[in-house]
C-alpha cells in the first residue's frame, strides 16, 4: 500500500494541479504507466506511477493545487486489496481479530536486542487485509462507521483509527444497528488503555471512550507544527505512517498567495493533447506565472552559483559534410540538424569529464550516473523548459536527433512526461538559429554546468598551413566553480572539440561518416 | 598520500615527540614490542627509552605518574592497551585527572592525552572488546575524542596535546588496518564539531569511530533503495556538537543513532535525547537506534557478529524510521 | 501548382507551428526563420508540412531558395504538380 505524490518535476517546482486522472478507484496499475497529468506553473506534464498496485482513493480533485509530496492517491501493492463487501459475516472474524494487536504507534518498536525475549505483544501475527482491530472496531461503531468497508491506510491493509475518524467526519459508513458486533468479539488485549469497562460483556453499548468529534489522532510531532501552520484539523488527515500515523507528508501545505495574473492560458497550454483534459480545470499557468518561476530559479543560480566562463570556437567541417552526406537522401522528416551533433557530443564529454555532470547538493558535489541531458527549450510566448534526454551518452546522433524532435513537440504542444522533467544532470542551449554567435547561459540548480551553441557561420579559419572556408561553431561552457575549476571546463570544451573532429567516432549507427 | 590509520596514528607520534621536549609517550609493550597493536613500532629506536617508556602492568601507577608529570609541566601521552583495561586507572582519571583543575581552584591543569583502543570485531572476548567510551564521555573535566578516519588519526593528536586539560582518544581497534588518502600538508584538525561525512535529504544517521564505516556503507545500500541518508560522525563524544545534530536533523525530520556501545544509559541515549530535545516538533518519526547486544562481547565469531551492529542493521532500522 | 494555392498552404503550415502570426502581416519578402522566430526543429517541420501538402520533398540543398514566403511559393510553383 502505497501513496503517489504529487512529484517534484524541476528544481524548482515546489506546487502542482492535478488537470486530469487517467485511473479510477480499484483499476490495475503498473509501474510506469501514466496515471495523470498534472499542470506545472510551467508545463502540462502526465506523471508515471513508480508502483504496480490498484488504485484504492483518488485524494486529490481535478484542479487543486497541492505541494510537491501531497499524496494524489492510494495505491494497494501486490494483490489487489479490494474492500469486504459489508456487512462481513460476524462469526468469521473474531479469531483473526483477537490475534491482531491494535495498531497503534504507541507499542514499543521491536527492535530489542536479540538474545531479550521479546515483550508478549511483538509476538508476529499474520495481518490480514482490512481485518480491524477491537479498538478500532469499538471506535467504529461509536461513530456509527461500518468499519468493514472503509479504504484502510494501515499497513497489510489495515483500517486505523485514523481512516474511522476520517469517514465518520465525511459521513461514510451506515447506522450502528446494521453493524453487529458478535457475541465472540474480544475484549481489547492487555496492552491497550482499557478502560475499566472491559470487564463488562461484550456486544454491549459501550461508554463513549472516545468523544464523537474525534479519538486523539496519532501525530508526529513534525506533523503536527506542520498541520498547526497550515490549519489543518489532524482528524481530517488520512494518516500513512505506521498504524496509521499522521506523518508530515500527509499535512497539506500552507495555503498561500496564487499566483496573479492568470489571464488566457498559453498557446501551449490550449494545444495540450490529452483530448479528456477537462476545459474548467484552473489552469494558472499564464505567462506571468511562468515569467515568475524562471525568474525565480535564475535568481537563485546567480545568488548561489559561482559562475566561471570559458569559450572555444569548433570547426564543423567533417560534421558538415558527414550531414549532406546523410541528409541528401532523406525526407525532410528524418534529416539531422547541426544542433543533434552538438547535443550528442556534449552528452559524449559529459560522460568522461564527470565533474560537470551532476548536481550540487547541500555543500558538495554529487556525480550523476549517466547523462541526463537538459536542453533549454524557448516557448512561443516567452517561456523557458529545459525537458531531459535520459542516458543521452548513449544514443549515437540519429537517435539523439529524433528524440529532440519529440522532445521539443512535446515541450511545446504539452504531453512532457513527468520522467523528462527531472533534473538533467547538465543542460545544453543552443541559440545558433536566432543567429547570434555566443551564448553565456546561466545554471540551471543544482546542476553545475550549460554548455551553449551559437550560429553555425562560415569563416575563414586556418586547415594545415592554408586558409579555408568552414563552417565553424562558437561553444561556450558556464560552470561552478564550487564544483569544478576552470581547467576541468576546459577540458570538457576540448572534448567536444576532439569528438567532433574525429572521423572515426560512430556518430550515426547506420552511416558512418568517410573522412573529408 | 595512501596511508593507514596506524601508520597515521604513528606519524602523528612521531611527530609530537620531534617537535615538543616535553612529549613522552609510556604504557604497557609501547617500547620494546612496540605496541600491542603496533602504533609505536619504531619510535623506541628513534627517540630513546626517555621519551617512550614501557611500564609495569598497572594502570593505576603509570596513569597516576601520568597525571602528575602533566601537573609538573610534562605533556605525557600515556597508552592504554583497551578500555576495560582502563577501569584498573578510572580512580586515576576520574577522580584525578578531571577533577584538579576544579579542586585546585584553576591552579594545576593537567595536560595530559590517554589513548586506548576501544571496541570489538577481532575476537578478544569480553575483556577486551567493550565499548565504554561513553562512561567517559559522562564525565565533566575530560574531552573524549573518538577519530573515525586517517585524517582524524593524523591531525587529532596535536590540538590534543595543545590542550591544557586532560583528552582521552579512543582508537577503534578494527579501525587500525583501515586505509585512507592523507593531504601532503597535514595540519591539526578542529576538535569542536562533529563531520557531516555524507550529505543527505531523508534522515539523518549518527555515529563515531568504528562504526563509521559500516554506517557508511549502509547509507550505500539505502541510497540504491532510494533513501539519502546523511551521515554524522560527532568525532568528539565529548562536549557534543549539539548544532551540527539540530541542522541536520531539522532538515531531514528522522534519526537513527548508531553507537557500538549497548543501549541502555549509553551515549546513544544522550545523543538520542538531545535531538529529541532540540529536536522535537521537527520530528516526522521517533529516533531510531542500533547498539550492540546487552551481554558481555562474545569470543565465538558468529556470536560476536551476531551482538555487533552491523550494516543491515542500520539499514533497517533506517528503513523504518523513513517507512 | 497556382501561386495563390502555394502561398495559402505555406501559411496554414505556419500558423500552425506559430499560432501567434496573422497571416495578413506576412512580408511576403521577410526571411521566414527571422520573422517568425523559427528555429531548426521548427523549420524541419515547415519543410516536411509543406512538402506532404504539396507532394514534394524540397532536399537540403534548396534550403536557401525557400527562405522566404515568396521564394517558399514560388519553388512550390515550379517543383509541385
Amino acid at each position: 500500500m502505497g501513496a503517489f505524490t504529487m512529484p517534484s518535476l524541476g528544481a524548482d517546482m515546489d506546487r502542482g494541479t492535478v488537470v486530469e486522472w487517467r485511473v479510477a478507484p480499484g483499476d490495475r496499475v503498473s509501474r510506469g504507466d501514466i496515471i495523470a497529468v498534472v499542470d506545472t506553473e510551467k508545463s502540462t506534464v502526465e506523471v508515471e506511477v513508480f508502483e504496480s498496485g490498484v488504485v484504492e482513493e483518488l485524494l486529490v480533485p481535478v484542479g487543486e493545487e497541492v505541494e510537491v509530496g501531497t499524496p494524489l492517491a492510494t495505491i494497494a501493492s501486490g494483490e489487489a486489496i479490494q474492500p469486504l463487501p459489508a456487512p462481513s459475516p460476524p462469526a468469521a472474524s473474531p479469531p483473526a481479530a483477537s490475534a491482531a494487536p491494535p495498531p497503534t504507534p504507541s507499542s514499543p518498536p521491536s527492535r530489542s536486542p536479540a538474545p531479550s525475549p521479546p515483550p508478549p505483544s511483538a509476538s508476529p501475527v499474520p495481518v490480514r487485509a482490512h481485518v480491524v482491530s477491537p479498538l478500532v472496531r469499538h471506535l467504529a461503531e461509536e461513530l456509527g462507521v461500518d468499519a468493514e468497508a472503509l479504504p484502510a491506510s494501515g499497513p497489510g491493509g489495515v483500517v486505523t483509527r485514523a481512516d474511522v475518524v476520517a469517514a465518520a467526519r465525511l459521513g461514510l459508513g451506515v447506522p450502528p444497528a446494521t453493524q453487529p458486533s458478535g457475541p465472540g468479539a474480544p475484549p481489547p488485549p492487555p496492552a491497550a488503555p482499557a478502560p475499566p469497562s472491559a470487564a463488562r460483556p461484550v456486544g454491549r453499548p459501550r461508554r463513549a471512550r472516545v468523544p464523537s468529534d474525534g479519538a486523539r489522532v496519532v501525530a508526529s510531532p513534525y506533523a503536527r507544527r506542520r498541520a498547526a501552520e497550515a490549519g489543518v484539523e489532524l482528524c481530517d488527515l488520512a494518516g500513512t505512517g505506521p498504524g496509521g500515523a499522521v506523518l508530515a507528508r500527509d499535512v497539506p501545505a500552507t495555503p498561500s498567495v496564487s499566483v496573479t495574473g492568470v489571464g488566457a492560458a498559453t498557446p501551449a497550454a490550449a494545444a495540450a493533447p490529452s483530448a479528456s483534459e477537462p476545459a474548467s480545470a484552473p489552469l494558472r499557468r499564464g505567462p506571468e506565472a511562468l515569467r515568475a518561476s524562471v525568474a525565480a530559479l535564475m535568481a537563485r543560480s546567480k545568488r548561489e552559483i559561482p559562475h566561471y566562463y570559458l569559450r572555444t570556437t569548433i570547426d564543423l567541417g567533417l560534421v558538415r559534410s558527414w550531414l549532406d552526406r546523410v541528409n541528401v537522401d532523406r525526407p525532410p522528416g528524418d534529416r539531422v540538424v547541426p544542433a543533434a551533433v552538438l547535443c550528442w557530443a556534449t552528452a559524449r564529454a559529459a560522460a568522461t569529464n564527470r565533474g560537470l555532470n551532476g548536481h550540487w547538493v547541500d555543500d558538495g558535489f554529487r556525480p550523476a550516473s549517466g547523462v541526463q541531458l537538459g536542453v533549454a527549450v524557448s516557448l512561443r510566448g516567452g517561456g523557458l523548459l529545459a525537458p531531459v534526454i535520459p542516458d543521452a551518452d548513449t544514443l549515437d546522433a540519429d537517435e539523439l536527433m529524433r528524440r529532440l524532435r519529440d522532445l521539443t513537440e512535446r515541450a511545446r504542444h504539452g504531453g512532457l512526461k513527468a520522467s523528462e522533467m527531472a533534473d538533467p544532470s547538465i543542460t545544453v542551449t543552443n541559440l545558433g538559429d536566432t543567429g547570434v554567435e555566443e551564448v553565456y547561459g546561466v545554471i540551471y540548480p543544482p546542476q553545475v554546468a550549460m554548455v551553449g551553441f551559437g550560429k553555425v557561420v562560415e569563416r575563414a579559419w586556418v586547415v594545415t598551413d592554408r586558409i579555408e572556408v568552414r563552417p565553424v561553431v562558437t561553444v561556450t561552457l558556464a560552470a561552478d566553480h564550487r564544483a569544478t575549476n576552470g581547467h576541468e571546463g576546459a577540458r570538457l570544451l576540448a572534448t567536444i572539440d576532439r569528438l567532433l573532429q574525429d572521423p572515426e567516432e560512430p556518430w550515426s549507427a547506420t552511416e558512418p561518416p568517410t573522412s573529408s | 598520500m595512501r596511508t593507514t590509520y596506524r601508520d597515521a596514528m604513528r606519524a602523528a607520534l612521531r611527530q609530537a615527540l620531534a617537535d615538543d621536549p616535553r612529549v613522552f609517550l609510556m604504557g604497557e609493550d609501547v617500547g620494546r614490542y612496540g605496541g600491542c597493536f603496533a602504533v609505536s613500532l619504531g619510535l623506541l629506536e628513534e627517540f630513546g627509552p626517555e621519551r617512550v617508556r614501557d611500564t609495569p602492568l598497572s594502570e593505576s601507577a603509570f596513569v597516576g605518574a601520568g597525571v602528575g608529570a602533566a601537573m609538573a609541566g610534562m605533556r605525557p601521552i600515556v597508552e592504554i592497551m583497551t578500555v576495560n583495561f582502563s577501569l584498573l586507572a578510572l580512580d586515576q582519571i576520574v577522580n584525578n585527572a578531571a577533577t584538579i583543575l576544579h579542586m585546585s581552584g584553576g591552579q594545576f591543569n593537567v595536560p595530559l592525552v590517554i589513548r586506548m583502543t576501544t571496541g570489538a570485531g577481532r575476537q578478544l572476548a569480553a575483556q577486551h572488546s567493550h565499548s565504554l567510551e561513553g562512561w567517559y564521555a559522562h564525565v565533566p573535566g575530560l574531552r573524549v575524542l573518538a577519530p573515525a578516519t586517517v585524517e582524524d588519526a593524523r591531525g587529532m593528536l596535536a590540538p590534543a596535546l595543545a590542550d591544557p586539560d586532560p583528552v582521552i582518544i579512543f582508537e577503534h581497534g578494527s579501525l587500525y588496518a583501515m586505509e585512507g588518502d592523507l593531504p601532503d600538508d597535514t595540519r591539526p584538525v578542529e576538535l569542536d564539531h562533529a563531520a557531516v561525512r555524507r550529505p543527505g535529504r531523508d534522515l539523518t544517521l549518527v555515529t563515531y569511530g568504528g562504526c563509521l564505516p559500516k554506517v557508511l556503507a549502509a547509507a550505500d545500500a539505502l541510497s540504491a533503495e532510494g533513501v539519502e541518508a546523511e551521515v554524522i560522525d560527532l568525532r568528539t563524544l565529548r562536549p557534543l556538537d549539539d548544532d551540527t545534530l539540530a541542522e541536520s536533523v531539522a532538515r531531514t525530520h528522522r534519526a537513527v543513532v548508531v553507537d557500538e556501545g549497548w543501549r541502555t544509559g549509553g551515549l546513544s541515549a544522550e545523543v538520542a535525547a538531545r535531538i529529541s530535545e532540540q529536536c522535537f516538533w521537527d520530528l516526522d518519526a521517533p529516533v531510531g537506534r542500533v547498539g550492540s547486544a546487552e551481554v558481555p562481547i562474545p569470543y565465538a565469531k558468529h556470536m560476536e557478529e551476531a551482538a555487533l551492529p552491523q550494516v543491515d542493521d542500520v539499514v533497517a532500522a533506517a528503513l523504518e524510521a523513513v517507512s | 501548382m497556382e501561386r495563390d494555392r502555394a502561398t495559402d498552404i505555406i501559411v496554414s503550415v505556419l500558423s500552425g507551428i506559430a499560432p501567434e502570426i496573422d497571416p495578413g502581416t506576412v512580408d511576403p519578402s521577410g526571411e521566414l526563420q527571422f520573422e517568425f522566430d523559427l528555429d531548426s526543429m521548427d523549420f524541419l517541420n515547415l519543410v516536411e508540412g509543406v512538402g506532404k501538402a504539396a507532394g514534394i520533398e524540397v532536399p537540403e540543398r534548396d534550403y536557401a531558395a525557400i527562405a522566404t514566403l515568396d521564394g517558399f511559393a514560388q519553388y512550390l510553383v515550379a517543383h509541385a504538380g
